[in-house]
């Protein structure tokens, strides 16, 4: 291991008011909740944080509420939780399937929804799904508590909307209507414990054979996770029998912005996030 | 049938159950006192010379152990086959992971501080960093043309049968490099003074080390010792690594006065700075009759080396003698190169050179066959090598194989008729995901190549105990593969004793004969036999002595040690005799046997994700004869994984000469969900000079995976595929156009 634990501190509250003082005393401190981003930077030597706040022991952080309109979720629900959850499964289908998308059942059992968010990698398997549910998070501080959009949250490339003494402490989202359509797919270099080169997540409402409610949001294909807003206009009030395919890949092209990385490239992740649309509309066009 | 007490019974893993329970010590468990931990400030740019070294002021360096080229006491250089690699570089550098110092304290974080805080100025010279740009000598970088070796083989006439040809082709085929991911990174533990070099660690040839050893320090044979811990898997990995790795820990101890010094690799090192696979470019000129007969192959192998010669002659070697593949062929061209490049060298893995040019030519019968509007099972059925034809350097083909047979065999399993007639109708509809059957031919040499065996001169021994029992002395080493187990049946079988008997010694050079390194197959076909012949030795000598009368063999060991003392047998190498090879001409018996199989893979190409998903794989196999039934079939399953990884998804990505994704999570080899269940058959005929009828089967596995593959693709799209890994971005830009 080349990181070094001895030149580093951690902050260890042991409440939620005593992380949110330590987190305006010490904005300098990177919270950590599971640690399954932070720890392989580190241990390849490569992060640059000396001073941790750990936030894994927080109860105030856990636990998974359900009520009649909404689910909220503690920002340490663990994927492990998501997965495993009866409800989910059936109204939240592609939440949990990008759960168990993430990496593997150890990593599932200690990485958690808020972190994920949090670490703001564009390649993050959940917030596709999250964006496509329309969530929202609470982002808490000595100053109070602001709920905002999860659309809103990603500013760009690992930045966003959290101040330095902010911490998410909760993600709520609305529990969709039934009979919707959802579709999630990622694409990694292998079929299991891989960093995903494209993923498409989708909810839709069909009635009258038309679409009336689109969401779609992509994966590594930008600097952050993103909704594909263009593709979205272009299909939404289309009946089902004539959807405008060629118009909707044009916009959705428009909407992201891949590039040349280790996993893939930029001309890859174009052309499939494209068939996932296409993929996702056969799908829809079914319903 | 099996009239043998051991030989073909499962026995179970002899150290099976200490690494289950973790008891089984590994080179970076021991606990030493005053021990050091070593760590290598490396170079960083591919090609230039070193103007200055700088420490980092207000750094306590006088806290480590600071090793450069001047402190070696002999040689600088890692000893194989030529002396053309420096131990550390000195003035020039040839790659960019090439080590330039060596650092070393008790605090293993400590010392990896300390090698950032180290600055290698170097003024950079343009670096040749491909196969094109070596073979245009822009620069030369190595010798006189940038060229380790070069091999030419001919039977026949080629230019006047390619001419007479209905059928002519030319394609080129590439093959990337690949990491062997061995469970557990290189790591060595050395001492050494003027008085003598102890080094210990994760190795597969003891006795490379002990002559790379010997060489650096310029100290008598014995003055070093040599002995291999657990050692976590090897696939050629640890073929000649570890001596550099010794080398290294030893300068750091003995600059430290014999201190024990520690290396021990990370993943990310490991994976950056050791040998992978070759990478390899094939192009092949061929010419087929009307009714598919293969009339003339002109085939040009080139091999990526790096910047070291080390092992880049041999696995050229092995490359050119399979480049044919398991055909007929009258008329046959072989010139293969191998090249420098200002990568770190390229080394031994798993298949050795063959698994390259039998991925070319198993392509390219496929393309044949399509050109030639014919089944590719009836273009090989034609041209199949049947026993008493002529191989490419001349070898009469002595295996009584029906390949046919084993070919059918496969075809049957994986239902190919069927699915070659069925699949293009399904494929037809509007679903994204098409279907392929395909599969590949080959063979795998045992042992090493022509006249090698005769001139590595192996010895193994038999010992017996005072309290009856039987050790196994050879250097040969278990590296997960099985030999401790196979060495113990075989043993046993011989000296007609129950398995418990026997005990297999950890090598150790002080201890053990040099039975030759842990590679090419031939630790079962050729050192088993030498135990089976001690074995049998040792059995007459206790006959010979009016023991053994009631069968009691540890009685009867125990008497005969009480009598004499001692109880010690021997068996030297000794070429099969009708074994003839000119290494000048590459004329002759390139191999004592060959390992034949057909593997059939039944696939899925998704043309949403361009992935490729194998779902059924068959892998039928004549290995003379399973010594243990259940590790030979782990390491044809293992072997197989492997193969689907360097087809599909291994990918070392190169940038200015050095791995880019030297993380196992940019470096993805398949797991669990990727792999179909692999399905093992064997075809035994045992083979005369194998013990108990063996043949050497651990690389055979990985050579044919590659090309079924590739072959079901083209079933499936009706497209070339000329290049692995074929990642699904490759596959999009054959599929769409680049």
């Amino acid at each position: 291991m080349r990181g070094q634990p001895s030149l580093c501190d951690v902050l260890a509250p042991l409440n939620l008011d005593e992380a949110l003082a330590l987190r305006a005393a010490h904005p300098e401190a990177r919270p950590l909740a599971g640690g399954t981003d932070l720890m392989v930077p580190f241990a390849a030597g490569r992060l640059p944080d000396r001073l941790f706040l750990n936030l894994w022991g927080l109860e105030e952080l856990r636990g998974i509420t359900v009520s009649d309109g909404e689910v909220t979720f503690g920002a340490l629900t663990l994927f492990r939780e998501i997965a495993a959850h009866p409800l989910f499964q059936r109204e939240f289908p592609n939440l949990v399937r990008s759960a168990k998308a993430t990496g593997a059942l150890a990593i599932q059992s200690r990485g958690s929804l808020g972190g994920n968010i949090a670490n703001g990698s564009p390649a993050a398997d959940t917030p596709p799904s999250l964006l496509v549910y329309g969530a929202e998070l609470e982002l808490t501080s000595l100053r109070g508590s602001r709920w905002v959009p999860y659309a809103d949250f990603h500013t760009g490339y690992k930045r966003s909307l959290l101040a330095p003494d902010e911490l998410i402490t909760r993600i709520r989202v609305p529990r969709p209507r039934a009979g919707g359509f959802h579709y999630f797919r990622k694409v990694g270099t292998r079929q299991a414990q891989a960093i995903s080169k494209v993923s498409l997540a989708a909810w839709a409402r069909t009635g009258n054979g038309h679409i009336q409610e689109l969401r779609i949001a992509l994966g590594s294909v930008a600097p952050m996770p993103i909704r594909a807003r263009g593709a979205e206009k272009a299909l939404l009030g289309r009946s089902g029998a004539s959807l405008p395919l060629d118009a909707a890949l044009e916009a959705l092209q428009a909407d992201i912005s891949p590039i040349d990385d280790l996993r893939s490239s930029a001309r890859f992740r174009r052309k499939v996030a494209g068939n996932l649309l296409a993929d996702m509309l056969r799908g829809l066009a079914l319903v | 049938m099996n009239d043998y007490a051991h030989i073909g019974r499962s026995v179970q893993r002899r150290e099976g159950r200490a690494k289950l329970t973790g008891a089984a010590l590994f080179t970076d468990d021991f606990k030493i006192e005053g021990l050091l931990h070593g760590a290598t400030v490396r170079s960083r740019v591919p090609r230039g010379r070193i103007t200055g070294i700088h420490f980092e002021e207000g750094f306590p360096w006088d806290e480590f152990v600071i090793v450069t080229a001047r402190d070696i006491p002999g040689k600088n250089v890692v000893a194989h086959l030529i002396q053309d690699q420096p131990c550390l570089a000195d003035g020039v550098i040839n790659h960019p992971e090439e080590a330039i110092m060596l650092l070393a304290h008790p605090d293993p974080q400590r010392v990896q501080d300390a090698r950032e805080r180290v600055r290698v100025d170097v003024e950079p010279l343009p670096p040749v960093l491909s196969i094109d740009e070596s073979l245009r000598c822009d620069p030369v970088i190595w010798g006189e043309d940038n060229i380790f070796k070069t091999i030419h083989i001919t039977k026949g006439d080629p230019d006047g049968a390619e001419a007479q040809g209905h059928l002519r082709m030319d394609a080129t085929y590439l093959t990337g490099a690949q990491e062997h991911v061995y469970i557990e990174p290189n790591a060595i533990i050395a001492e050494a003074t003027a008085e003598g070099v102890l080094v210990r660690g994760s190795m597969q040839c003891p006795y490379y080390v002990h002559h790379a050893l010997h060489e650096m320090f310029q100290l008598p044979l014995e003055k070093v010792r040599v002995a291999q811990v657990e050692t976590g898997g090897g696939f050629g990995g640890k073929e000649d690594f570890p001596s550099m790795l010794a080398c290294h820990a030893a300068l750091l101890s003995w600059k430290a006065g014999g201190r024990p010094v520690k290396i021990a690799y990370d993943r990310e090192e490991d994976m950056a700075c050791t040998t992978k696979r070759h990478p390899s470019r094939t192009r092949i000129r061929s010419a087929f009759a009307t009714d598919g007969t293969l009339l003339a192959l002109d085939v040009e192998l080139l091999l990526d080396g790096g910047a070291y010669t080390t092992l880049s002659p041999v696995v050229l070697s092995r490359a050119a003698i399979h480049a044919s593949g398991p055909y007929r062929c009258p008329n046959l061209r072989v010139q293969a190169r191998a090249l420098a490049t200002n990568t770190p060298p390229h080394g031994a893995f798993r298949g050795f050179g063959a698994p390259q040019s039998l991925f070319a030519i198993e392509r390219h019968m496929d393309e044949a066959a399509r050109r030639l509007g014919l089944d590719p099972a009836e273009l090989r059925r034609k041209n199949l090598l049947r026993t008493g034809d002529v191989m490419a350097t001349g070898q009469i083909m002595r295996d009584e194989v029906d390949l046919i047979a084993l070919m059918d065999r496969a075809l049957t399993e994986i239902r190919y008729a069927e699915k070659r007639d069925s699949y293009p109708t399904l494929n037809a509809s509007d679903d994204p995901v098409k279907r392929g059957v395909g599969f590949s031919v080959f063979m795998h040499g045992g042992g090493f190549t022509g006249s090698a065996e005769t001139m590595l001169n192996s010895v193994a021994a038999l010992e017996g105990t005072e309290d009856g029992r039987v050790r196994v002395l050879a250097a040969s080493t278990e590296m997960g593969q099985g030999a401790n187990t196979v060495f113990t049946q075989v043993a046993a079988e011989a000296l007609q004793a129950p398995v418990d008997l026997i005990m297999v010694v950890p090598p150790d050079t002080s201890l053990v004969p040099n039975s030759g390194p842990t590679v090419a197959s031939r630790t079962t076909q050729v050192v088993g036999k030498l135990v089976l012949d001690a074995g049998l030795a040792m059995r007459k000598t206790l006959l010979d002595a009016g023991l053994l009368l009631d069968g009691d063999v540890a009685g009867a060991i125990r008497t005969y040690v009480a009598r004499h003392g001692a109880l010690r047998t021997e068996s030297r190498y000794q070429k099969p005799d009708f074994m003839e090879w000119d290494d000048t001409t590459y004329r002759g018996d390139a191999y004592a046997t060959y390992s034949w199989a057909c593997y059939a893979v039944d696939l899925r190409v998704d043309l949403v994700t361009y992935e490729t998903q194998v779902a059924d794989f068959v892998a039928v196999q004549e290995v003379g004869r399973a010594l243990n039934p259940t590790l030979a079939a782990g390491q044809i399953e293992g072997g197989v994984a492997q193969g689907i990884g360097w087809g599909l998804n291994e990918e070392v990505i190169w940038r200015g000469g050095s791995m880019a994704n030297h993380q196992m999570s940019n470096y993805l080899i398949a797991t669990a969900v990727d792999l179909p269940r692999i399905r093992v058959f064997f075809e035994e005929r045992p083979f005369a000079y194998g013990p108990g009828g063996a043949k050497g089967l651990g690389e055979l596995p990985m050579d044919g995976p590659a090309p079924a593959i590739l072959n079901a693709v083209q079933h499936a799209l009706q497209i070339a595929p000329r290049q692995v890994p074929m990642t699904p971005e490759v596959l999009m830009d054959l599929v769409e156009g680049a």
